[in-house]
């Protein structure tokens, strides 16, 4: 019982990881409408500025907001020079463009810091809270924490702020908020700006248990994408317990199920996104699309 | 020009890229045939990545992970010596199109999106899947098989002898995609492309067709890595990344989606490409495509393919 807690334990902490991912990929689409297939690799180039930052000297608490705020410019900067032309254009086009960013953003970070894996510091102190013979590390603790916090403040922002009003009314009909004087432009880089920040969170509290290399997040995008998946992508606290079901299941699976094992632990995200496909399309929390002919 | 020239400039045309086409493998020297054979490969992989992206607009980012079905389905068929090595380009075919198929009824019900997160899983799964079943797959290690030999009477050398193999697989499926392309099925197809809702007003069974757009294109997918298999001779994990479907769909963007002739310039970029820029940096491959795949998109959606017509109808 005590292992199987555990494993719960650790299951939540990499269920968190995807989580931020998740989020990052659900702000978006709740504005645009898209997935952004690059979101994992903006967020892995993100960690290397963090990593070059603590590399040259900088504490890593100093290094952190300093990556954020680059990430959340960087976001901002992407979707003026880069979706925006496409803006309006089909699906496809879109999904097209993001993959060609993916690719480049990938060999653009292969580039400047080499495809070889780099050690990340750990924020957090090693050690484990012991509860009832249930390891609680700090690590796990610390990264549940951020993602608590992080949710907390989107939350603050779309319900509490007058930049989250205006958010949420692009998200509802782009053209009666333009009509009502929103800046739609201006809220959509707003958007991406900050899903490119969660991203860079996300990367940064996983790079200490992976290793950072530029294929580091391609993994994590899957386990994110079937997060939000399940938990619905138009659903902020659907999204987050996807994340944490999805990283439970996958512990789980790898540790219990003797088939699955560690190395086949990456289809778990795809059977579930295959399940959630069949049974209840719009996820655990999110709202059936329903379409006037 | 008045439409008869053109028509005539046409047929012309294709005599002289059938006769170059037929006459390069005595022109070449073996290294050039092996690398011909294998844009012609990646050109039908293409074709079928097309049928799904260019005619039907779905979008599939593992389509390497049905290449790398059908070249290991003939990879262990041929190790094992069960059939005679024609044999396994059905075989390939036939998997594929099934293991499409059933992946599509779920991905396929809804847009196109899903289909993209689901064969991107599936491409990512698949090197711990092969890897993880090594008494059959080879494990890390992959299969050597031995190439298929030319057969006596024609007394060409292997590498010519492939080529023609290559040459012959891209040429009935051109044909047959063609023809599908210009059935009541193509029609259904691109009507989807335009406009789903007026599509499914008009009769068309979506579902039906999107899916079975799917399973058509896993199956060239499955047939252009049987191919695959026979003239590298050779299949392992690391050959079919996830880089490999990228490259795929980057090669098709470039090449040109929605015509027949941008699998074939996308063929000579998959294969080009990476190994000439490869020189300068390893990062350099990645960087290239991305860059042109966003260019591409946003100056010229139908690709290189798309550009010469456009070229050819100012000429005129």
């Amino acid at each position: 019982m005590v292992n199987f807690l555990q494993q719960v334990v650790q299951g939540l902490g990499s269920g968190a990881i995807y989580a931020s991912l998740a989020l990052a990929l659900a702000l978006i689409y709740r504005f645009t409408g898209i997935v952004n297939l690059a979101q994992g690799e903006m967020a892995m180039f993100s960690t290397y500025i963090a990593w070059q930052l603590v590399h040259s000297g900088m504490s890593f608490w100093l290094a952190l907001p300093t990556t954020l705020l680059i990430s959340f410019a960087g976001g901002m900067l992407i979707e003026r020079i880069i979706i925006r032309p496409v803006e309006g254009a089909p699906e496809l086009t879109v999904v097209i463009v993001t993959v060609g960013l993916f690719v480049f953003v990938n060999a653009a970070a292969g580039f400047f810091w080499s495809f070889l894996i780099k050690d990340f510091p750990n924020p957090f102190p090693g050690g484990a809270l012991n509860l009832g013979g249930v390891q609680f590390g700090y690590g796990t603790l610390g990264i549940l924490g951020v993602v608590a916090v992080v949710m907390g403040l989107l939350y603050l922002l779309f319900q509490h702020t007058k930049i989250g009003l205006g958010m949420r009314a692009v998200s509802g009909d782009p053209v009666s908020a333009r009509l009502s004087g929103v800046r739609v432009g201006r809220i959509l880089a707003l958007g991406w700006g900050l899903a490119a920040t969660a991203g860079a969170l996300s990367g940064i509290l996983v790079a200490p248990l992976l290793f950072l290399e530029p294929n580091m997040m391609s993994g994590v995008l899957i386990y994110a994408f079937a997060a939000a998946t399940l938990g619905g992508f138009d659903s902020p606290v659907g999204v987050v317990i996807g994340g944490l079901i999805v990283g439970v299941a996958e512990t789980l699976a790898g540790a219990y199920i003797g088939f699955v094992g560690s190395d086949l632990k990456v289809g778990v995200p795809l059977v579930i996104i295959l399940v959630v496909l069949l049974l209840r399309p719009q996820g655990l929390f999110g709202r059936p699309t329903v379409e006037r002919a | 020009m008045t439409a008869r020239q053109v028509r005539w400039a046409r047929w012309a045309g294709g005599i002289v890229l059938a006769a170059a086409a037929l006459y390069a493998p005595f022109y070449f020297v073996p290294f050039w045939n092996f690398e011909f054979s294998l844009v012609l490969v990646y050109a039908v992989a293409l074709l079928g990545l097309n049928l799904l992206v260019g005619y039907s607009g779905q979008i599939s980012l593992g389509h390497g992970a049905f290449f790398a079905l059908g070249a290991y389905a003939t990879a262990v068929l041929m190790f094992r010596h069960v059939v005679p090595y024609p044999v396994t380009l059905v075989v390939a075919g036939v998997l594929c199109f099934a293991v499409g198929f059933a992946f599509g009824v779920p991905a396929l019900r809804l847009r196109g999106l899903y289909l993209a997160l689901v064969t991107l899983s599936v491409a990512l799964f698949l090197q711990p899947f092969l890897k993880r079943f090594g008494s059959l797959t080879g494990g890390s290690m992959g299969l050597t098989i031995t190439k298929p030999d030319a057969p006596a009477w024609t007394g060409l050398a292997q590498d010519q002898w492939l080529y023609f193999c290559a040459l012959a697989v891209a040429v009935v499926s051109f044909w047959l995609v063609r023809s599908l392309m210009r059935s009541r099925v193509g029609r259904a197809l691109l009507a989807v492309r335009e406009n789903e809702t007026a599509a499914e007003v008009m009769g068309v069974r979506l579902a039906f067709y999107k899916t079975l757009a799917f399973a058509w294109s896993a199956m060239l997918a499955g047939v252009a890595g049987a191919v695959y298999a026979w003239v590298i001779g050779f299949v392992s994990p690391d050959s079919f990344t996830v880089v490999l479907s990228i490259t795929l769909l980057a090669g098709l963007v470039v090449g040109g989606l929605g015509s027949m002739s941008g699998p074939v310039f996308g063929g000579f970029f998959v294969m080009f490409v990476p190994s000439v820029s490869q020189d300068v940096n390893e990062a350099a491959p990645g960087i290239i495509f991305g860059l042109l795949i966003i260019v591409v998109m946003f100056v010229a959606p139908t690709g290189l393919a798309g550009l010469l017509r456009r070229l050819a109808r100012i000429r005129k």
